[in-house]
C-alpha cells in the first residue's frame, strides 16, 4: 500500500471550508493529549486558551494591542508575496518606523501641536518604505535575493535603534539607563475607548488597511497587475506590465505599513523608544501572511487567532499553571495543522493498494 | 474562513469549558514575572528558588505564581496586568526592563502592592529592590588576577547599563588591588539571555588566549566553554558548577530567598510599605558559591575579602580611582556614593574596551 498526493485540476471548494475545521479538530485532539499526558485537565486547558481571554473587556483590549501590528504588517506582506517579492525584513522596516516616526517627540519635544501625531504617522510610514527601498533597489537593479537582503537589514535597523538609544536619543533624566524621553500627551496615539481598556487606533488603522487592501486587490487594476506578475512575470508583461516597478512597489508598500506599524506600538504603547520594541513581530506577521493565506480579511483573522494563543498561552501559564514552552508547543501543533490541512484543498490523497510481490510458499 | 475558524473555535471551546470554575483562593497570593525560563540555570531561576522558598515558608498561607518568559516592552504590562487581575496581592516584577510597565501597572491598582528589581522608579505602592553584585564581583577580580597567567581577563556583557558597567569596574578595581597591570577586556553580546552568542563570545575569547572568563549573562553556555577549552571561569546568578566542574573558580549567587521572606511576612503582618532596598553580601541577598579548582591562598585571600566586605571594613570602590583616560574619580580613601555607582557610564582605568555611546 502507498499513499500518494495527487494535484487537483482545481482548488477544491469543499476543503476550502473543511481545511480549517479539519485543522482545528486535529489540533484540539492533539493539544487534549498533550495536555493529558502532562497531568492538566485538558478541558481546562482549552477554556484558558480559547475562551477566558475573551471573556473579560481588558483581555479584548489586550488582544487588540497584540493583533494590530501582526494584522498590519501581514496585510503588507501579502501583497508584496503576492506580487512574487519576498520582503522578510518587515522586523526591520518595524523598527525603522518606530524611529523616523518618533524623530518629532525625542527631538522636537518642545513643540507641542495637534499636527504632531498625524506627522509621526506619516513619518513612520515613510521610514518604514525608505528602508524597504534599500532591498528593492538591490532587487530591481542588481538583481540580488531579496529575501536575504531584506533580512539581513533587520539586524542593521535593530542595532541603529540600539545606539540612538544608547547615544544621542537617550533620556537625559533617565540615570544613563537606555531608554528614551517619554512622549508628550499629544505625540501619544489615543486609545479607542478610553474608560474600557488600553487598546489604541492600531487596531483601527489595521482594519482599515485591511479593508482598503482587499478592496486594490480585488476590484483595481493595480489588483490585477499584482496578481499577474506574481503567477507569471512573462504574462504580466505581454500585458504591459513592468515587474521592475512592481518590485518597487511591494517593497514600498509592505515597508510603509510595517513602519506604521512600528510608530503605532511605539507612540500607542510604549510611550517611548527602547532597545527592544518588538517580540518578533515582524516575523510573526509572516505567519500570519500566510496563515491568512494571503488575503487582507483573511489576515485579520488570523491575526486576531495568533494573538489569542499568545494571550491564552499567558493565561494558562498562570490558571492552569503549565510552563510558557506547553503553550509554544500548541501553537506550534495549530500551525502545523492549519498549514497542513491546507494541502488537501490543491492536493487529494491517493491510496493504492498494490499487491506484495511474489507469493507465499 | 479564518473568522470562521475563530467562531468555531471560540465555541467549540466554550461548550468544552464549562468545568474550568474559579478555585478557591483565600490564601495570599503573590506572584513573580519573569524574563528568562524559570529553569534557565542562571538569573530566573535565581528568583524562582527565591519563589519557592517563600512558598515553603508560608505553605498554609500563601499561594506563589509566575509568568515567564515575558518579554520587555507592552507584553510585560499585559502580563502584570493579568497577575494584578487575578488576584495577587503582591508582585515581584523582576527584570529592569519591566520598570514602565510596572510603573503604569501599579498606578491602575493602587490595592495591590509592587516590587521591582534593578530599577530606579517607585510610587506609593511600588518599591524596588537590589542586589550590590558589584561586591562579590570584586572578590571575583582579586581570584582572577591570582589566576590568569597573563595578567588579563575577559568579560562578557550584555548590555552597556549601570549596572553592568558598574560590575566591569568593581571587577577590575578587584583585579588591579592585586596586580595594577591586569587587563580586562569586555565583549558585548547585546543579550542576556542566548546560548549560542554567550558561547561565541567565550570561545573567541579564548581563541584570543585568555585564561580566565567571567560573564553578566545568564545562561551556562560561556562555563560550558571554559570547562571544554581547560580555562578558568565564573558562575553568575546560579552555582554553574556542574556546568563547569573543573572551570568554576565560585559563581556569585543570587539569593533572593531570605528578602522575598521578608517581604512576604512584612505583607501578611499588614507593614509591607514600599521601600528602595540595596542589600549585598552582608544581609544575604548575595552570596558566593564555594572557591574551588583554586590554590588554598587564593582561596584564604577570597575568604577574608568576603569578610571584610560583609564586616563593612571594605568597599570595592575605594580612592584613589582614575576614569580610563586617566581622570581622578576617586580621592583617596574615599567612597563611591550609591547615586554614583546607579549611574555609572564610565570605565576605570585598566578595563581595556570602549564603552557603546
Amino acid at each position: 500500500m502507498h499513499i500518494e498526493l495527487e494535484k487537483r485540476a482545481a482548488m477544491s471548494p469543499a476543503f476550502s471550508i473543511l481545511s480549517p475545521l479539519l485543522a482545528l479538530a486535529l489540533t484540539l485532539v492533539f493539544g487534549a493529549i498533550m495536555f493529558a499526558m502532562l497531568g492538566k485537565d485538558p478541558v481546562a486547558a482549552m477554556s484558558a486558551i480559547f475562551v477566558e481571554p475573551l471573556l473579560e473587556t481588558w483581555s479584548l483590549h489586550e488582544l487588540a494591542i497584540k493583533a494590530a501590528p501582526l494584522i498590519l504588517m501581514g496585510v503588507g506582506l501579502a501583497v508584496c508575496y503576492r506580487s512574487n517579492n519576498w520582503n522578510i525584513g518587515a522586523e526591520g522596516q518595524f523598527t525603522i518606523g518606530a524611529i523616523t516616526g518618533s524623530y518629532l517627540p525625542i527631538v522636537f519635544y518642545d513643540w507641542h501641536s495637534p499636527l504632531v501625531l498625524p506627522l509621526m504617522l506619516l513619518l513612520g510610514a515613510l521610514g518604514g518604505a525608505l528602508f524597504a527601498a534599500i532591498p528593492a533597489m538591490l532587487k530591481a537593479h542588481f538583481n540580488t535575493n531579496e529575501i536575504l537582503t531584506s533580512l539581513m537589514l533587520v539586524y542593521i535597523a535593530q542595532l541603529f535603534l540600539d545606539w540612538l538609544i544608547r547615544g544621542a536619543w537617550r533620556d537625559p533624566k533617565g540615570f544613563n539607563f537606555p531608554v528614551s524621553r517619554d512622549f508628550a500627551p499629544e505625540a501619544v496615539l489615543p486609545a479607542i475607548w478610553e474608560e474600557s481598556g488600553r487598546a489604541h487606533w492600531a487596531f483601527i488603522f489595521a482594519i482599515v488597511a485591511a479593508g482598503l487592501t482587499w478592496f486594490m486587490m480585488r476590484y483595481t487594476l493595480k489588483g490585477f497587475e499584482i496578481t499577474v506578475l506574481g503567477q507569471s512575470e512573462r504574462a504580466g508583461r505581454f500585458a504591459g506590465f513592468s515587474s521592475k516597478k512592481m518590485i518597487w512597489f511591494g517593497f514600498l508598500f509592505s515597508g510603509a505599513l510595517a513602519g506604521l506599524a512600528g510608530i503605532c506600538e511605539v507612540s500607542g504603547s510604549i510611550n517611548h523608544l527602547q532597545p527592544a520594541i518588538s517580540p518578533g513581530y515582524g516575523f510573526t506577521a509572516i505567519i500570519v501572511a500566510f496563515l491568512g493565506r494571503l488575503n487582507p480579511l483573511g489576515i485579520v483573522a488570523s491575526g486576531l487567532v495568533l494573538g489569542l494563543t499568545y494571550l491564552g498561552g499567558e493565561a494558562a501559564q498562570l490558571s492552569i499553571g503549565v510552563s510558557d514552552k506547553v503553550t509554544r508547543v500548541f501553537q506550534g501543533l495549530l500551525l502545523f495543522f492549519v498549514l497542513s490541512c491546507d494541502t488537501l484543498i490543491y492536493y487529494k490523497i491517493r491510496i493504492t493498494w498494490t499487491r506484495m510481490r511474489g507469493g507465499v510458499a | 474562513m479564518k473568522k470562521l475558524t475563530f467562531a468555531l473555535a471560540a465555541s467549540a471551546a466554550a461548550v468544552l469549558g464549562f468545568s474550568s470554575a474559579a478555585s478557591a483562593a483565600d490564601k495570599t497570593k503573590v506572584c513573580y514575572v519573569y524574563v528568562g525560563s524559570h529553569t534557565d540555570g542562571g538569573y530566573s531561576q535565581a528568583h524562582d528558588l527565591g519563589r519557592q522558598q517563600v512558598q515553603k515558608e508560608f505553605a498554609d498561607k500563601v499561594e506563589t505564581s509566575y509568568l515567564e518568559n515575558v518579554p520587555e516592552g507592552p507584553d510585560a504590562e499585559r502580563a502584570i496586568e493579568r497577575l494584578a487581575r487575578s488576584g495577587c496581592s503582591l508582585i515581584f516584577s523582576t527584570s529592569f526592563g519591566f520598570m514602565d510597565a510596572t510603573v503604569k501597572v501599579a498606578a491602575k491598582f493602587p490595592k495591590v502592592k509592587f516590587e521591582h528589581a534593578t530599577g530606579y522608579k517607585s510610587g506609593p505602592n511600588l518599591g524596588t529592590y537590589n542586589s550590590r553584585f558589584y561586591e562579590g564581583r570584586y572578590i571575583l577580580g582579586q581570584i582572577a588576577a591570582k589566576t590568569s597567567k597573563n595578567h588579563g581577563a575577559a568579560y562578557i556583557a550584555s548590555f552597556p547599563i549601570p549596572e553592568v558597567v558598574m560590575g566591569i569596574n568593581s571587577f577590575e578595581q578587584g583585579a588591579r588591588s592585586i596586580d595594577p597591570s591586569f587587563k580586562l577586556k569586555v565583549i558585548w553580546v547585546n543579550t542576556w539571555f542566548d546560548p549560542g552568542k554567550e558561547a561565541d563570545a567565550a570561545k573567541a575569547m579564548v581563541d584570543q588566549g585568555v585564561d580566565v572568563i567571567t560573564q553578566h549573562t545568564d545562561t551556562t553556555a560561556p562555563m560550558q566553554v571554559a570547562e571544554q577549552r581547560n580555562i578558568h571561569a565564573f558562575g553568575q546568578a546560579s552555582d554553574m558548577i556542574a556546568a563547569g566542574p573543573h572551570a568554576q573558580l565560585t559563581a556569585i549567587v543570587d539569593t533572593w530567598g531570605n528578602y522575598y521572606v521578608k517581604r512576604v511576612k512584612a505583607l501578611l503582618d499588614g507593614s509591607w510599605k514600599a521601600e528602595q532596598t540595596w542589600d549585598g553580601l552582608k544581609e544575604g541577598v548575595l552570596t558566593m558559591a564555594p572557591y574551588t579548582n583554586m590554590p588554598d591562598d587564593v582561596k584564604k585571600m577570597a575568604e577574608e575579602t568576603e569578610a571584610k566586605i560583609k564586616s563593612g571594613e571594605l568597599h570595592p570602590f575605594t580612592g584613589p580611582i582614575n576614569k580610563q583616560d586617566g581622570t581622578p574619580w576617586l580621592k583617596a580613601g574615599e567612597k563611591a556614593e550609591d547615586g554614583a555607582l546607579l549611574g555609572m557610564n564610565f570605565y576605570i582605568e585598566g578595563v581595556d574596551d570602549k564603552l557603546p555611546k
